[in-house]
């Protein structure tokens, strides 16, 4: 009887609590739980991916194997059990053993890592250059060959932050102008910046560099295919550092030509 | 003259505020850093709360944009300077004179000074936060020219590292000169205990890092104010230099907030396995070598900036070399563990879980020693859980782990056990709770120090914020548990706990006002 | 020890740790220059060469290679425009010497004064990348809707390592302070 009723009480509860939860996630149907990097879309983003894959795997194992010993330590040698306590304080077997396969372990990671660096800072034989230059709060793209230059500042309504309105999709990822690239070809990036530091950073193209004042940094993406993706400032830059998105249009190679063409006469 | 010796070998403590105030007594003011790092852990722990309360769902409800980034900047700045840093030195005070056989530290009246500078710096960095304009908020790490542009309370921080500064470094050298000086004879140095070697090289790192943040952030105020160009490019200056320079102190900063921590996780695991630590001598070394790498690995804090490749392979070969000694050191506590005979009170439950816990911050650690995966991993959320895992788990649960473990020491009485092992469980359950879920959130992208993000890091951030709430209200129950043991409870006895190793467990519980007058024989 | 010993021990040790703090206060302002040279040798952040005499003496002129050098400007809290030269990339021989011209506008009645600083990437090659006339870091004056030509001119040193194909040069245009520190 008493258990019935608190079954009944506990079923109470657990709905409640699950429609509170629907309620405050406007989200549920679009629930990620996203758990690995994104998915790579160029050649940087896929070996970086790989890189961390293959390191992680090697840091679980390891892990495993530490804890595996702690905890095997905790069942088997506590005072409960009767466990009387040896007394060896040292071993220079074990402690050569573990010196050394660590360090076997960690030159076996620095080989694939020391090539991914080489690849990635390997900028020449470009086939066009796009300078980006971060300021408060927002970025300003630059095609230098074709004298297209353009900002671009984040979209979303102030009453969507505030919460007057429904949160859109893509909500803090989404700007007015898009920046766009053609498709397989290596893009160069110039970075700098107006007044902070800045960071620009697409997850799917790759890694992020930092755009600082007064220098000039450079990094490279050939997109393999088309699409939309989204990043964001990735350096502390003030007030609105959390509202400074990136968004770019990966677009086959004619779609871009008329797209600049069509930015040119704008202009 | 007489007078004063009289007072040595009475145990006549001394009443009322002023003997706080003047207190020379290594105890007393060991207590003092304690309660003071303890209320800073209160204070930096509610500014955690009010970032988690903020990033409980997506938009904006609790905080503007510009105070969130003031509570992400002095939550930093209070926990590591507030209540690590002093955290420590406290458990030093405590702990070296009696672990050492000496009456008191070398230098007591300096000592006595380096602990009032601290409320009067920190009362400063919380002022800040009322000045027009605000407090800081370019981030604990303070880079230019985003912290040339605040306002009236970056200065106030500054004066508040300055002070902070002199404080620690006077500690250090107070340290230093106590165990180089105050030993009891036959204590040479290869029988410290190995808290005493992990401070006094943390006191040497302290020396030589703290100095240079102090130049750092000096150079920032003379840029802000006085018409110097160190870090302006506009002037000649170099805005990448100054984060050279603030993490050629900041990555030994590091290790200042971690080595002590193994120190006392290699006292407690050895008491509570009834064995030996496991190979001393290659703790000391391990120790000594992590500190020496410390000051050769900066700038993998700083890979994004554009750096020469041959300056990127060089930082990261000389990090992923930090992982050996400190692999080292979690191999020799596993075997001191190994065919043990081991009982899980509140102190060896901690010293487990940092262990544990340490070791997967450390593991993050060496996956974002990877430059090209660092590219990703950079200015994300799992940096954030990679440094909670290090210095909340390492640090902070040490030190949890020193005070149940020294608590009967100090008052006298047995802590409640089981009031211990709730704090206990509510306290790791509710960390990874709350830093777990960060993993992934970095992953997929979510950059740190966001007041609001995009929908999909809506699920786990509110997982994360539910559990920093549970860990935030646990602490209350180890302010409980520390009352209730200087009120009453069971007599401690002067061992405390089964055959401990140490001089501290030859002097009655609670430890009287004055130990080791006349220096102990050490076999 | 007596307690005498040990007093006047604390005192060394005091004496000398705090003679290491000092030190290492001096030492965080030392790596200021430090720094400099660092970057000048290993072209760190881009800061390229100086303008020296060794740099202004003839080059041999390596006919066999070309490399392309791009310009870009940009200008930050100054009403002025800055026009890159007009040619937005350059192909050159290592040791010959270029000139370009950037050119300035004012775009208000007043008078006002500003500064570049240069910047070079890719980092190796900056200091290779020899400017022997230059405006950067000197104060530059432009009354009321002025314009003005700002020549550059600048070599290649041969010796610029050989996976280097372009390079750019980028100046930030800022208004000019008194205390203009000249450090590169």
């Amino acid at each position: 009887m008493i258990v019935s009723r608190f079954k009944k009480l506990r079923s109470a509860i657990v709905a409640t609590a699950g429609a509170g939860m629907m309620g405050i996630l406007p989200t549920v149907a679009q629930a990620e739980w996203a758990l690995n990097l994104q998915r790579p879309v160029t050649e940087i983003a896929r070996v970086q991916y790989d890189l961390h894959m293959l390191i992680m795997y090697i840091v679980t194992v390891i892990g495993i194997i530490v804890f595996g010993v702690m905890f095997y330590s905790i069942a088997k040698f506590r005072k409960s059990k009767g466990a009387e306590a040896a007394k060896f304080s040292h071993s220079t077997k074990a402690e050569v053993l573990w010196t050394v396969i660590p360090t076997l372990i960690l030159i076996a990671m620095a080989v694939p890592s020391t090539k991914a660096l080489l690849l990635m800072e390997d900028t020449t034989e470009s086939d066009m250059v796009l300078k980006v230059t971060g300021y408060q709060w927002g970025w300003q793209y630059d095609y230098l060959e074709e004298d297209v230059s353009f900002f671009s500042k984040l979209a979303t309504p102030q009453s969507q932050i505030t919460g007057n309105e429904t949160k859109g999709e893509n909500y803090l990822l989404e700007v007015d102008n898009h920046l766009v690239i053609p498709a397989g070809k290596k893009v160069r990036l110039l970075l700098t910046a107006k007044d902070v530091i800045h960071a620009w950073w697409v997850p799917q193209l790759g890694g992020k560099k930092d755009a600082i004042p007064g220098y000039i940094n450079e990094m490279w993406i050939r997109a393999d295919e088309t699409g939309t993706y989204r990043g964001q400032c990735a350096e502390l830059c003030g007030k609105d550092h959390g509202y400074m998105p990136i968004v770019v249009d990966v677009v086959e190679e004619a779609e871009y030509m008329a797209w600049i063409e069509a930015q040119k006469n704008k202009s | 003259m007489t007078t004063a010796v009289a007072d040595h070998h009475h145990d006549e403590v001394p009443k009322g505020i002023t003997r706080w105030l003047f207190t020379t007594n290594h105890k007393d003011i060991g207590t003092l850093y304690l309660w003071f790092s303890f209320i800073m852990f209160l204070v930096g722990g509610a500014m955690a709360l009010v970032i988690r309360a903020e990033l409980f769902m997506p938009g904006l409800q609790v905080v503007n944009p510009h105070f969130y980034n003031q509570m992400v900047t002095v939550h930093a700045l209070v926990m590591i300077f507030g209540a690590v840093m002093p955290g420590f030195v406290g458990f030093a005070n405590w702990m070296l004179p009696m672990m050492i056989g000496a009456p008191d530290m070398a230098l007591p009246r300096l000592n006595n000074w380096s602990f009032w500078l601290l409320p009067f710096a920190t009362t400063l960095l919380i002022t800040s936060l009322f000045v027009p304009g605000g407090g800081p908020a370019a981030g604990w790490t303070i880079y230019p020219p985003l912290s040339i542009q605040g306002g009236m309370g970056v200065d106030l921080t500054i004066f508040t590292i300055h002070i902070l500064g002199m404080s620690s470094i006077l500690g250090a050298i107070n340290i230093i000169a106590t165990i180089l000086n105050m030993r009891a004879p036959g204590m040479t140095l290869l029988k410290m205990p190995l808290f005493v070697w992990t401070w006094v090289i943390t006191a040497f790192l302290l020396i030589a890092a703290m100095p240079v943040l102090a130049g750092a952030v000096t150079m920032l105020l003379t840029d802000r104010h006085f018409g110097t160009a160190f870090f302006s490019a506009a002037g000649g200056g170099d805005p990448v230099m100054f984060q050279h320079i603030f993490w050629f102190f900041g990555h030994p900063e590091v290790y200042i907030l971690i080595l002590p921590a193994f120190g006392i996780i290699s006292q407690v695991i050895p008491t509570f396995s009834r064995k030996p630590l496991f190979g001393y001598t290659s703790m000391v070394f391990a120790t000594a070598a992590i500190a020496f790498l410390s000051f050769i690995v900066w700038a993998h804090h700083m890979y994004t900036v554009g750096m020469p490749l041959s300056g990127e392979l060089f930082f990261m070969y000389s990090t992923m070399l930090i992982a050996i000694p400190t692999g080292v050191k979690v191999f020799n506590w596993l075997a001191t563990m190994w065919r043990g005979s081991m009982t899980f009170e509140t102190p060896m439950l901690y010293a487990i879980a940092t262990v544990a816990l340490f070791t997967v911050g450390g593991l993050t650690g060496l996956m974002m020693a990877i430059t090209p995966a660092d590219f990703q991993y950079h200015d994300t959320y799992f940096i954030v859980a990679h440094f909670h895992y290090v210095i909340f788990c390492g640090s902070v649960l040490a030190m949890f782990s020193g005070v149940y473990y020294w608590l009967p020491k100090w008052t006298g009485h047995m802590y409640d056990e089981t009031l211990g092992k709730v704090h206990f469980w509510l306290t790791v359950i509710s960390f990874n709770i709350t830093f777990f879920p960060q993993h992934f959130l970095g992953f997929a992208g979510m950059p740190r120090r966001i007041p609001d993000y995009s929908l999909q890091f809506a699920e786990f951030n509110m997982v994360s914020s539910i559990g920093g709430f549970i860990l935030g209200f646990s602490q209350l129950i180890l302010l409980w548990v520390v009352i209730k043991s200087i009120r009453g409870g069971k007599k401690a006895t002067a061992e405390v706990w089964d055959n401990p190793e140490g001089l501290e467990w030859t002097v009655p519980s609670p430890a009287p006002y004055h130990t080791f007058a006349t220096a102990p024989e050490v076999r | 020890m007596t307690e005498r010993n040990v007093r006047k021990s604390n005192r060394r040790v005091t004496g000398w740790l705090s003679l290491w703090v000092v030190g290492m206060f001096g030492f965080g302002y030392a790596l200021v220059p430090l720094y400099s040279v660092f970057c000048e040798i290993t072209g760190l952040n881009g800061k390229s060469a100086t303008l020296s005499e060794v740099s202004a003496a003839p080059l041999t002129i390596d006919k066999s290679r070309t490399v392309t050098v791009e310009f870009t400007v940009n200008v930050s809290g100054i009403p002025w425009r800055v026009d890159r030269p007009k040619t937005v990339r350059l192909n050159v021989h290592p040791g010959e010497a270029t000139t370009v011209i950037y050119e300035a506008h004012s775009l208000v009645d007043a008078m006002t004064a500003g500064q570049a600083v240069p910047s070079v990437t890719p980092a190796k090659a900056a200091r290779h990348f020899r400017k022997t006339e230059c405006f950067c870091f000197t104060r530059q004056e432009l009354v009321g809707g002025e314009s003005k030509l700002m020549p550059v001119t600048f070599v290649v040193d041969p010796k610029l390592p050989a996976e280097v194909k372009t390079i750019t040069l980028s100046y930030e245009v800022y208004p000019a302070n008194e205390n203009l520190t000249n450090n590169s």
